[in-house]
């Protein structure tokens, strides 16, 4: 990639977008505030984890450029989601079958 | 592979004018040469005082009841031993010292992706070790909870527990930065012609334990705010009572810490990879296996770290799993000693102070190695856990296994970092004084172990008192032989003889530049055009 494109690529998304996204995440803290009033019964933890999981996409891509740079670093964030995935999956084994 | 450094009357790094002089000029220096010294110079000294606590150790073991230290001191002294043997010497340990000294120049490049990252990193790490000791000699007294820092004795005991473990979140930070940095430089920085299959195994094995540095420490990093949270607030992550649970931290702990192992290990397995067959003077066999293997070990060594766990009330599935898992590592481990010992095989042998190390190594390496199986069965793990068969196991694959390699690349690298020769004569005494005193030191604790002694007591019964005394009396043999390995080294340091540019028939870039090398280590940057471990005379000998 040439200087310049990176740097073109670096201006591809303007302040408004960046004030949309903060927007769309304080919001998606709220509802996940408002959540925790309802009782979900076994649903609280899945609702909690896929609100936080929709924010983390967004910060992902949009402020920390993920989804603008160069493909590598999806690479690496991929090894360190498929990891954490995996230490999830190993202790599952601990936690549910007590 | 030809001279790449074209002046004769070249400067060497060491007396290359910089913008400081005197200690500012290493403290400050980014130079990667310097601060893999500066790196070096700091672990042996945590060594020795490392070692010093473990010989005070095996002393209070003479006899049953007080010998010379009373039973808290002892606990104190296991603590602080495993911390700086682990957090200051083994983990750090190879690629802080060789990796920063050698990857770039192996990789034909002129310093690291990130020079100022990597001078950081040696800051805290210093930074890191100073606190570590400072809280010593705070009032509460020194940590006592072993350096696993379980929970719930290290969340309730009145000594100093916060600063060591503030001292090894700043440690991990340092780890994770010359990781970052190593694996950055060798994406970016390869020599022209450098594919990935032609760099020297010791890179493959510092690129994969990178990885593992990266994706791994910042676990042990939240699981140590973690405690710290707990400590200070009292929150109940940890307390069942509030709804936590202790065998959490085990998980979190071991979840950084089994990786670690591969952390220690992987370089020193890298380092055997060069010195075979510089020493066999032939090329390795099965390169891309082995290169292959280091990439296994640090993925599958991901996830087996609750065989650490067996007997602490986890599930039984889970137990389970993680057996299996962990016999899983002992596949590409074999791959790698199996092409070690073939690349030996109808080689023209050199038996050099390096190779000795080796042999020493892949001794008790296999010796730790499979004593593991007998710790990742079930059955037996449940009779053996905590006892003294545990200790010896991970002497004989850190200390046998690591630390006998981080000596062999010393003794290997050591003209070339220096400049100077050590006088081999000696070195093979020192070695042969260590080999003796370490068997007869840690094997002993194998059966001690199987007999049920426990690890970390201060005291013990009268039937374990010969096999303690015997122990006792090989410390002392390792010790005479580590004292006289620094001696030699240093006389070496002081007044050896000059070393040439290639003084075992390297066939790795390192050897294409002269002792000690320039400040930027190539005057043109080389273009790679054959594997590593090329040895043209080879062929024709066969």
């Amino acid at each position: 990639m040439s200087q310049e494109q990176h740097t073109a690529d670096k201006h591809q998304v303007g302040y408004g977008t960046y004030v949309l996204i903060w927007l769309v995440l304080l919001s998606l803290t709220v509802t996940t505030v408002a959540v925790s009033g309802i009782n979900l019964g076994n649903f609280i933890l899945f609702t909690a984890l896929l609100i936080a999981l929709v924010k983390s996409i967004l910060v992902v891509n949009v402020f920390m450029h993920i989804k603008f740079d160069e493909p590598i670093f999806k690479v690496f964030l991929g090894v360190a989601i498929m990891t954490l995935l995996a230490v999830f999956i190993l202790i599952s084994f601990d936690i549910f079958f007590r | 592979m030809g001279n790449h450094v074209l002046d004769t009357t070249y400067i060497d790094f060491y007396k290359e004018k910089g913008k400081y002089s005197g200690l500012f000029s290493w403290i400050f220096s980014t130079d990667h040469k310097r601060i893999g010294i500066m790196y070096l110079f700091g672990m042996v000294i945590f060594f020795l005082v490392g070692m010093t606590l473990g010989f005070l150790m095996k002393l209070e073991m003479l006899t049953k009841g007080q010998t010379i230290v009373d039973a808290q001191t002892y606990n104190a002294f296991f603590t602080l031993h495993g911390i700086i043997m682990i957090f200051l010497f083994i983990i750090p340990g190879i690629p802080a010292a060789f990796g920063n000294f050698f990857l770039p120049i192996q990789i034909g490049a002129k310093d690291v992706a990130f020079p100022r990252l990597n001078l950081l990193s040696w800051w805290l790490y210093i930074f890191g070790g100073l606190l570590a000791i400072f809280s010593l000699f705070l009032a509460g007294g020194p940590i006592d909870t072993g350096w696993t820092f379980y929970v719930p004795y290290s969340i309730r005991t009145q000594t100093n527990v916060i600063i060591p473990l503030l001292a090894a979140f700043i440690l991990g930070f340092s780890s994770i930065l010359t990781g970052l940095n190593f694996v950055t430089t060798v994406h970016r920085l390869r020599a022209p012609g450098m594919t990935f299959f032609k760099m020297p195994l010791f890179v493959w094995a510092l690129y994969s334990t990178a990885w593992i540095q990266v994706v791994a420490t910042p676990v042990i990093g939240i699981t140590i705010v973690l405690v710290i949270v707990e400590r200070l607030f009292g929150v109940g992550l940890f307390d069942p009572a509030l709804g936590g649970d202790p065998v959490l931290f085990q998980h979190l702990f071991w979840i950084y810490s089994h990786p670690a192992v591969y952390i220690m290990i992987l370089p020193a397995m890298g380092v055997v990879s060069e010195i075979i067959p510089t020493f066999a003077r032939r090329t390795i066999f099965g390169y891309k296996a082995i290169a292959f293997s280091s990439l296994a070990i640090a993925f599958i060594g991901y996830f087996v770290w609750a065989h650490h766990m067996f007997t602490s009330g986890m599930s039984e599935t889970a137990r389970f799993v993680f057996s299996l898992l962990t016999f899983l590592v002992a596949i590409p481990s074999g791959v790698k000693v199996f092409n070690w010992v073939a690349t030996l095989y109808k080689g023209s042998i050199y038996p050099g102070v390096p190779l000795l190390y080796v042999m020493a190594f892949i001794f008790l390496f296999s010796i730790g190695g499979l004593t593991g199986l007998v710790l990742g069965s079930l059955a037996t793990n449940v009779h053996v856990h905590d006892t003294y068969f545990v200790v010896a196991h991970f002497h004989y694959v850190m200390f046998g296994g690591t630390a006998m390699i981080l000596f062999a690349a010393l003794h290997y690298w050591f003209p070339k970092m220096f400049g100077k020769m050590y006088n081999e004569k000696t070195a093979k005494v020192a070695l042969a004084l260590i080999f003796i005193g370490f068997n007869t030191m840690y094997f002993t604790m194998f059966i001690l172990g199987y007999q049920g002694m426990p690890r970390r007591y201060w005291d013990y019964l009268p039937e374990y008192t010969a096999l303690h005394h015997i122990s006792t009396f090989g410390s002392w043999i390792l010790v005479a032989g580590l004292l006289l390995m620094f001696y030699n080294l240093l006389m070496g340091l002081l007044k050896g003889e000059k070393a040439p540019m290639n003084p075992w028939g390297g066939t790795t870039l390192e050897w294409t530049v002269p002792s000690p090398p320039p400040l930027e280590n190539f005057d043109v940057i080389p273009t790679v055009t054959h594997e590593p471990y090329y040895h043209p005379n080879e062929e024709e000998k066969h």
